[in-house]
């Protein structure tokens, strides 16, 4: 198992060299003037910055030399300079990343739980109003958009019923915990104060429900499907003749079963989720990587297109690792092959 | 007085749909089974042996309604709450099935799953002892390096082996009754002899009943003190393993006995009953088996024919050579 992985660590650096050369590429491609992918349109009255540029990103160099230059500047963390907001793109990005990943995170734990639960449920009482109706569940939430759902959903419990709080990370009235990981749950904590805590988690749930919900759709069908076809096995049966209760025997035995592919759709969830949370940020006016990713988009941005390319296929990248690798750990016959 | 027995079934009936398209798979079915015997039922495929079973332990398929009676040591089972039925299953009683490539959870080890069952009836065990006691059990059943093997997966294990794990399971808390269905039926010849002497040792060890399923007979001979016979969810005939082979009564049986392969003569072709067993849910009038029947007469077409017994053999045929009940 360890080769397995460090074969899997070795391709990484490769991997992420493709990313690179994609978004280099795509520098190159989408405009005639490369400098204009660099320099906006305003500072391109300026020829001190217009020469500043041409000499950092090698732009009066062939294609081959820009690409080295490029993939040199990037080791050195540098992105290149954001248009919009004036500073460089890696600090924008890595500024914004957790927030993102905080939001990801929660939603993809709201997701996997309610999509498990439901599938479960449903494959449990088969047939009956319980499997109809958390399907029905399921079923909104991967087809109805991201957008609509956020918005309702914003609508009522915010605006009408006002149970939860409206959009943002924190009570705009708030001062804000000093940052260290940039998670707001765990910069509350780790300021000590359980209340800010409390409104972080409170001003997460919509936007994770939303976000999630969407996955859990998506988990449940495959979960509920899985279990099916387990609960038929003899070995449930097994269970049962053991002496087991029904609990037991549905998640110590059955669910367990399902856990390679389950794990599996669960990791792979993470890229819908990130492309997901473009919109969800937008709606939630969550401080992420997907709202930066948007004015960069609206703005012509594309120092802070690229980067945020770059980043989020890392991330996701990294993710599908964690998963490939969380399904050899959970599969005895692959561990042992 | 008799005694109660150690597990007895009266007149148990399992049936399945709904909405008027019932239809049973079990259809009265009467035996019983005492300490350090071993009852052998046999039948045809789909004729509602493990059905019956599973049905008797609270096992059935939540479409299935059971009727009827099922006792173990006088405690009826059928309507029992399942609370006290799971303290009773894998506890007092243990279960074998059919097919051990599939009976073993495959993500759990094969130690887990033993050290499961006795962990489930005894709070007080730790899981270290637990454990411990599974390498006994797999040593019990003959599996060698069992200390080794308990950190195993059943993938690693043969058919065969898996079996043996399967009965160390089901003895794990020293029950009073195993059932073992079709233990051996989707194991080869030579394996199939060994699970069988596993089993026979244990029954003798443990004082055990043992009532073993099997669709044949052959695998009977030898080890079965008496044997029920099934056909469409009844019990045909019921006797003592010698008194079955000696005088079998119901032509169905004398079918069954007829197709044991027999290893000393070579016989060209296996005597086979002809026909299928009927579809459930329309079965022939009269008696069931009449259209399957070499000795069929009218009488078989238009009247069921009641279960005679006579000095504890019972068969239920209008032809069986058992006098009327009260001839004796
Ligand atoms: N859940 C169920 N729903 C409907 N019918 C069922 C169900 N389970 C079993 N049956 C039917 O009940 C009948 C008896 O099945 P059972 O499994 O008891 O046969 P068996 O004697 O054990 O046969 P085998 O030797 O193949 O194990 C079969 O016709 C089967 O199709
Ligand atoms: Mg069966």
């Amino acid at each position: 198992m360890t080769r397995y992985i460090l074969r899997r660590l070795i391709a990484m650096p490769f991997l992420v060299l493709g990313i690179v050369t994609l978004a280099f590429l795509l520098t190159t491609v989408t405009k005639g003037d490369p400098l204009a992918a660099i320099v906006s349109d305003r500072q391109m009255n300026d020829p001190e910055a217009v020469a500043a540029a041409k000499a950092r990103w090698g732009l009066d160099r062939s294609l081959p030399e820009r690409y080295v230059i490029y993939v040199r500047n990037l080791l050195t963390g540098d992105m290149g300079t954001s248009f919009i907001t004036r500073r460089p793109v890696a600090q924008d990005v890595l500024f914004r990343l957790p927030a993102t990943m905080e939001l990801v995170i929660a939603a993809m734990l709201v997701g996997s739980t309610i999509g498990i639960a439901l599938g479960v449920l449903a494959a449990y009482f088969r047939n009956t109003p319980t499997d109809h109706l958390a399907r029905f569940f399921a079923l909104i939430g991967s087809s109805v958009p991201v957008f609509w759902l956020g918005l309702a959903l914003l609508y009522v419990f915010s605006v009408k019923l006002g149970i939860l709080p409206g959009p943002g990370r924190l009570d705009p009235r708030a001062a804000l915990p000093p940052r260290i990981t940039g998670f707001m749950t765990i910069d509350t904590l780790l300021a000590g104060n359980v209340k800010l805590f409390i409104d972080a988690v409170w001003h997460l749930i919509l936007p994770a429900f939303v976000l999630g919900w969407a996955v859990a759709g998506t988990i449940s069908r495959l979960v509920r499907a899985n279990m099916l076809e387990v609960l038929d096995r003899e070995f449930i049966l097994t269970a049962r003749s053991k002496g087991a209760g029904e609990f037991r025997v549905v998640i110590r035995h059955a669910l367990r079963n399902t856990l390679v592919p389950t794990l599996t759709v669960i990791g792979y969830s993470f890229a819908y989720l990130l492309t997901g949370a473009v919109l969800t940020e937008t709606i939630f006016s969550w401080p992420g990587m997907g709202s930066y990713a948007v004015d960069a988009a609206r703005g012509l941005d594309f120092p802070a297109i690229i980067g945020v390319t770059i980043v989020g296929g890392i991330v996701f990248l990294v993710t599908n690792l964690l998963t490939d690798v969380a399904y050899v750990i959970a599969n005895p016959r692959v561990r042992l092959g | 007085m008799r005694q109660e027995p150690l597990f007895s079934v009266q007149d148990l009936r399992v049936s399945f749909g709904r909405h008027g398209h019932q239809f049973e798979a079990v259809r009265g079915i009467n035996l019983h089974v005492d300490h350090g015997e071993v009852l052998g039922i046999v039948g045809e495929s789909g004729s509602g042996k493990s059905v019956g079973m599973l049905a008797a332990l609270g096992l059935q398929a939540k479409t299935a309604q059971v009727r009827g009676s099922a006792k173990f040591r006088g405690r009826e089972l059928v309507g029992m709450p399942r609370r006290e039925l799971r303290t009773l299953r894998g506890s007092r009683i243990g279960m074998i099935f059919q097919d051990p490539l599939s009976s073993l959870n495959p993500v759990m080890t094969v130690g887990a799953q033993i050290a499961e069952t006795i962990l489930l009836h005894n709070s007080a065990v730790s899981k270290k002892a637990a454990l411990d006691r599974a390498v006994e059990l797999l040593a019990l059943v003959a599996i060698s390096q069992p200390d080794r093997r308990i950190h195993q997966f059943p993938h690693e294990f043969s058919g065969g082996m898996r079996q043996r794990v399967m009965i160390a399971m089901a003895v794990a808390n020293d029950p009073d009754l195993l059932i073992a269905d079709e233990p051996t039926t989707a194991l080869d010849v030579t394996v199939q002899a060994q699970i069988m002497d596993v089993l026979g040792d244990l029954k003798k060890r443990l004082n055990l009943g043992l009532i073993l399923i099997t669709h044949d007979l052959g695998v009977l001979a030898g080890h079965a003190d008496r044997v029920a016979v099934v056909y469409s969810g009844e019990v045909v005939e019921q006797a003592g393993i010698d008194d079955l082979f000696e005088r079998p009564s119901h032509p169905y049986t004398r079918g069954l006995i007829a197709s044991i392969p027999d290893m000393s003569e070579e016989k060209d072709r296996l005597f086979s009953i002809e026909g299928a067993p009927p579809p459930l849910g329309r079965l022939p009038g009269g008696c069931a088996f009449h259209p399957r029947c070499p000795q069929v007469q009218p009488i078989c077409r238009t009247a069921a024919p009641v279960l005679r017994t006579y000095e504890g053999h019972s068969a239920s045929c209008h032809f069986a050579d058992i006098p009327a009940e009260g001839a004796a």
